[in-house]
């Protein structure tokens, strides 16, 4: 069966280029960045060529991007390792509900170790009250963490306006830009960035490496022990051949950026726009147009998201729910109810994250399958059977 | 993740649907869990000749109300009353931890079907009610826990 893959919110395929360049690192190219000799230089050279191509994606200065092993330890070594190395000025952060785990279980643990943190409330569209983020300034406050984009909602924060807040009240401004990357025109400069996570496998880069934005100046604690690798901010070999990976993979994705980001916002809208002609009772989840290009969370009311899933996956589609179900956990996902959805219509949301890949034809099969799953399990839901009659004996009355 | 069995009970159920002249009908669960079963029976000399099924709910609780309502159509009211989740998890070739929960809400729907039929019948259902007929699903077993 033809995989149609729509969760690149997940993770992408490592383009072909990408690949290409990375795998002399693997074999011919094997030497240790931090060797004198010529084969080691050389993967040093190899590796500030990768910086200076993250650098200039986002204009920052090459010396002030550290690699890392994943979008997670660049969120825990930028809240953490800020966090410790200003502690003397104050114990106070600042981040919002809808953070991905890496940020909220970073200051989550933070807390266990003394320091206070204030979750910031978001609108229904899951955008931040900025009244509400000024009024939580305080002496003590030393960190702002609001991710670029939220991964399940598409939500883009205003990262221009907080930038400026955070940089009139001389605060750090930390923001998560995993889902970001590729999707959106980032200037650090321009808008106030301190520092800034990135993981390359969600712009056709490969798993294992992120890299993190800290501007000079900035004070912060390594988190790892060991070598002076990456400036002696984290120890560890460099992982060559990912680091490449990731530096062809941002430098690429911004070469294409407007017919890219074109490409996904029409395939977007024209899912949206089929499935709200076509199936009645959704909710589009997140703002409609103020969203990453590619991504689509539409809730189907009456009817829970892994079951959606499982028959999804039965017809060849890959994508995402934010049911308690399908998670393992007991309780639908927090950015849903952080929205304010009523955990039933949280439990039936579906999520689609568009790729370069997609056609329109990928988004035909989807809408007609979906057509029917829904139709299929809703005539199975005891909770559309009362919505049903309900209406019904409206009419009679 | 779910077994075989599972996964022919989840993609083609048996027995979705309503009985219009239900002799007896249970629901359980919650829409804020994510889970609710209903299931009507039509009973004949103390015989379930029919048994429907109708669920919101994961993959595990669509197979589970459909393996539950196989097993005991046909049954008698006391041999159905004997069907607990164990025997639909056997029957379906085991869940996944996580979601054994969702047997039990299969369990305890056939036993809140049983008991509305009784009580249509004016028949004694003190020995049947002493469980708890709240919502059974982790969750809020969870939050009772805490509570008490």
């Amino acid at each position: 069966m033809k995989i149609r893959y729509f969760d690149h919110a997940a993770t992408t395929k490592v383009n072909e280029e990408v690949i290409k360049e990375m795998i002399p690192y693997f074999g011919i190219e094997y030497g240790n960045a931090s060797s004198l000799y010529s084969i080691g230089r050389k993967s040093k050279r190899a590796i500030e060529e990768a910086r200076n191509k993250v650098a200039k994606a986002i204009n920052a200065n090459s010396k002030d991007i550290y690699f890392t092993a994943c979008g997670s330890e660049s969120d825990n070594l930028a809240i953490k390792g800020i966090a410790y190395a200003n502690k003397e000025k104050g114990n106070h952060i600042i981040t919002s509900k809808i953070e991905h785990h890496a940020v909220l279980n970073s200051c989550k643990t933070l807390e266990k170790q003394g320091f206070r943190v204030t979750y910031l409330n978001v609108d229904e569209n899951g955008i931040i009250n900025l009244e509400e983020l000024k009024n939580s300034i305080t002496n003590e406050t030393i960190l702002i963490t609001i991710m670029y984009a939220n991964n399940e909602i598409g939500t883009i924060e205003p990262i221009e306006e907080i930038g400026k807040i955070a940089k009139e009240n001389n605060i750090i401004f930390h923001t998560d830009s995993v889902q970001a990357i590729g999707n959106v025109r980032i200037d650090v400069q321009k808008l106030n960035i301190d520092a800034l996570s990135m993981s390359a496998h969600k712009f056709y880069g490969p798993k294992g490496v992120g890299a993190l934005f800290i501007k000079e100046g900035i004070k912060f604690d390594k988190l790892q022990d060991g070598g002076h690798q990456e400036r002696n901010k984290r120890a560890g070999t460099e992982n060559v051949a990912g680091i490449i990976g990731l530096g062809k993979a941002i430098e690429r994705i911004y070469e294409n950026f407007d017919e890219y980001n074109e490409k996904l916002t029409n395939l977007r809208d024209y899912y949206i726009k089929n499935i709200e002609e076509k199936i009645p009772y959704i909710k589009l989840n997140g703002h409609r147009s103020n969203r990453l290009p590619g991504n689509a969370n539409i809730s189907f009311k009456f009817i829970e998201g892994e079951a959606l899933l499982l028959n999804l996956d039965s017809k060849g589609i890959c994508a995402s729910t934010g049911s308690a179900c399908a998670s393992g956990s007991l309780d639908p996902s927090h950015v849903l109810l952080a929205i304010g959805l009523p955990h039933e219509i949280a439990h039936g949301s579906l999520r689609i994250t568009i790729g370069e890949e997609n056609t329109k034809d990928d988004i035909d099969y989807l809408v007609d399958c979906l057509v029917e799953i829904v139709k299929k399990l809703r005539n199975m839901s005891p909770l559309y059977e009362k919505f049903v009659n309900s209406i019904n004996t409206g009419k009679e009355e | 993740m779910y077994s075989e069995k599972v996964k022919d009970y989840f993609y083609n159920p048996r027995n979705v649907g309503e009985i219009k002249d239900a002799d007896g009908i249970g629901e359980v669960g919650n829409p804020a869990c994510g889970d609710i079963m209903k299931i009507y029976l039509k009973i004949k000399e103390d015989i379930i000749i029919d048994a429907k099924f109708k669920t919101f709910g994961c993959g595990a609780a669509i197979a589970t109300s459909s393996m539950a309502t196989e097993l005991i159509k046909g049954k008698t009211i006391d041999d159905a009353l004997n069907i607990t989740n164990k025997v639909v998890v056997d029957a379906l070739d085991g869940l996944p931890p996580s979601k054994l929960h969702c047997s039990l809400l299969a369990e305890e729907s056939i036993r809140l079907a049983i008991i509305n039929y009784f009580k249509k019948i004016g028949k004694d259902t003190k020995f049947l009610e002493e469980k708890s007929n709240s919502c059974i699903c982790e969750n809020c077993i969870n939050e009772q826990m805490q509570i008490s």
